[in-house]
């Protein structure tokens, strides 16, 4: 028997991978160079829970799927106008910085209070969505702290695989070490669920599921708080790139077996 | 004055102290002794008989166990953390980054009002401590400080050496802890067979797979049953640990021919996995930026590519084979096999 559930994703928007980055100080501390003109996409492993969310809210007919995101205003706009084709959801936009070097716990505070003022919502019926970790920050601790300010203690990270079972209890597929899964099943939501790849492609982009998602999305744009995060004691000694640009020896006039020899010897080199 | 506290757990087997444990008791140990701190170690697990193996440490030695802990779960892994910090009173938290801690981690040092930074590669400062990390996957590094505290510090594995000290009877004492309720039980591991196994952290060396391996050979046909008996033959050779290019494992939802033994798991890469291993050899992908984050902790590496103009000509690689990695990984499995 299919269960309505309330899925809400958290996802940030992240510079596209293939950009080149560049750290400068600001007067609000680290930052990208040219940050607010770098080409940029929803965070990848948010993107796999997004998916992950919207087919789950399909094979439960009554159920409802919001994306709270945290970003400049402008920029979320930019991103939201090709997530929003891929597919239905209610954005729940927050303007504030962007970036990996803000302060993680004033981003979970923000996040939490948005959820909890989402309308509507019946946190019984909630999955909390996210990445496991970023591309930007890359810690990995937003989502547990916003399930904790929630009230939610039945959390899973690297998750790969979520089946809800007819008695609404679910079973969770988590990454362990060693390229293993750890398997749980609890016994109903809500729950917090961090992201890993799942096993869905991306979703074709689908204009008519972008109209539909931009009549909402255009006036909650216009709505979004405009918010500014503390660095909760956080403070930047040195950010930079890695120096080290390996001297690379290109061998292009070398036999398939003269470079099969070459390996073995590499290989068993200590 | 910091007061030092590192989380430790069992293992799977429930005897001994985990791998990334034991390193975070190392880092703890030369934390304190830079520090002139005192040191707790807490035991989480089943059992704490595994403290025996800290009896050296000349830390305090403290514990939260029994049954409900030989499973790993959020509820019951972060009461016993929040008690173990409590108890000890800790300024500074230890955390090895396994997947158990590093599930708990956030939620504890926020219960405690507390602030936490993961996959912390080193420590230094001089009367304070300043810890390194990556941002934006590994592709800008920073040196960060925290005034807040408690502050717990989620060390990445593989960063320090494993503690090996003599085992002992260890005095240790008990911390009681009321477990909350949960609704999550652990029914199982799900793993590839052992012959499957293709993904091994502790290998010395990663073989990484790119999409070439399944694209048209020059007999204008794919080959994807044979460069999958090429890859697994060079890893039962090696015992390497397999990665791949994200373009490679997402060919499997695009409806693709796929190598069947690869999953996202395999994934290095922005999207994927930061491995260690002491070697890495790159075939059959261009490395590309995206992609070569993943290669940041790998040691010596060599690439065979088709493509002389590719990334890992830039500086990535320290040897770029132009050459069709088909022939010369049958080669190199023939004499690896001859090699014994």
């Amino acid at each position: 028997m299919p269960h309505s559930l309330h899925i809400i994703v958290c996802a940030g928007i992240v510079p596209d991978p293939l950009q080149t980055l560049e750290p400068v100080i600001t007067p609000n501390g680290p930052g990208l160079k040219n940050e607010m003109v770098l080409p940029a996409v929803l965070d990848p492993w948010a993107a796999c829970a997004l998916y992950e969310a919207a087919n789950l809210a399909a094979k439960n007919p009554g159920s409802k799927l919001w994306l709270v995101s945290l970003g400049p205003k402008a920029k979320l706009q930019q991103v939201m106008m090709t997530v929003a084709q891929k597919v239905a959801f209610e954005l729940v936009p927050i303007d504030g910085p962007i970036g990996g070097f803000p302060d993680a716990h004033a981003t979970a505070a923000m996040l939490a209070d948005a959820i909890a003022g989402v309308p509507g919502l019946d946190r019984s019926k909630l999955f909390l969505f996210g990445g496991w970790e970023s591309a930007t920050r890359g810690a990995g601790v937003t989502l547990q702290m916003v399930g904790e300010r929630l009230g939610i203690t039945e959390q899973f990270q690297g998750v790969d695989q979520i089946e809800v079972r007819d008695d609404g209890s679910f079973e969770v597929l988590e990454r362990i070490e060693g390229g293993r899964h750890q398997v749980s099943v609890c016994s109903s939501a809500p729950a917090v669920l961090g992201w890993a790849t799942g096993n869905l492609p991306e979703p074709r982009n689908n204009p008519q599921v972008g109209m539909a998602n931009m009549r909402t999305m255009m006036p909650a744009l216009q709505k979004a708080k405009s918010s500014t995060l503390d660095a909760n004691g956080l403070s930047y000694v040195s950010v930079s790139l890695p120096k080290q640009q390996r001297t690379t020896r290109v061998v292009k006039d070398m036999t398939p077996d003269q470079i099969a020899a070459e390996l073995v010897e590499w290989i068993g080199a200590e | 004055m910091e007061n030092i506290l590192v989380l430790t757990h069992v293992d799977e087997i429930g005897s001994a102290l985990s791998r990334a444990s034991l390193e975070a008791v190392t880092a703890g140990l030369e934390l304190a002794a830079r520090l002139g701190a005192p040191l707790a170690i807490g035991v989480i697990g089943s059992d704490a008989a595994a403290a025996n193996a800290l009896v050296n440490t000349g830390a305090k030695l403290l514990a939260v166990s029994g049954e409900a802990l030989a499973q790993p779960r959020y509820a019951t892994d972060a009461a016993a953390c929040e008690a173990l910090c409590r108890a000890a009173g800790a300024s500074i938290v230890l955390v090895p980054a396994g997947a158990r801690l590093s599930r708990v981690a956030a939620g504890v040092a926020y219960r405690l009002g507390g602030v936490v930074d993961t996959h912390i590669t080193a420590l230094g400062g001089a009367d304070t401590v300043e810890a390194t990390r990556w941002f934006y996957r590994q592709r800008v590094e920073a040196v960060i400080s925290r005034s807040t505290r408690p502050w717990f510090v989620v060390l990445d594995a593989g960063t320090h050496t494993v503690y090996a000290g003599d085992t002992g009877v260890a005095n240790v004492e008990q911390v009681a802890v009321e477990l909350p309720a949960t609704r999550t039980s652990v029914s199982g591991i799900r793993a590839p067979k052992q012959d499957e196994q293709t993904i091994r952290p502790d290998a010395r060396m990663l073989f990484v797979a790119g999409a070439g391996w399944t694209k048209k050979q020059p007999d204008g046909q794919v080959h994807t049953p044979e460069a999958a008996e090429r890859i697994l033959g060079f890893l039962r050779a090696t015992g390497a640990s397999l990665g791949s290019s994200k373009s490679l494992v997402d060919q499997g939802g695009e409806g693709q021919s796929v190598l069947p033994f690869l999953t996202h798991m395999n994934q290095i890469g922005q999207t994927g996995a930061t491995p260690r291993h002491a070697k890495g050899l790159s075939t059959c992908c261009h490395g590309e930026e995206p992609h070569v984050v993943g290669w940041r902790f790998i040691g010596e590496r060599r690439a065979i590519s088709l493509d002389p103009n590719c990334g890992w000509t830039r500086g990535k690689a320290d040897v770029v084979y132009v050459a069709d990695a088909f022939p010369v990984i049958a080669k190199l499995n023939e004499l690896l096999g001859a090699k014994g």
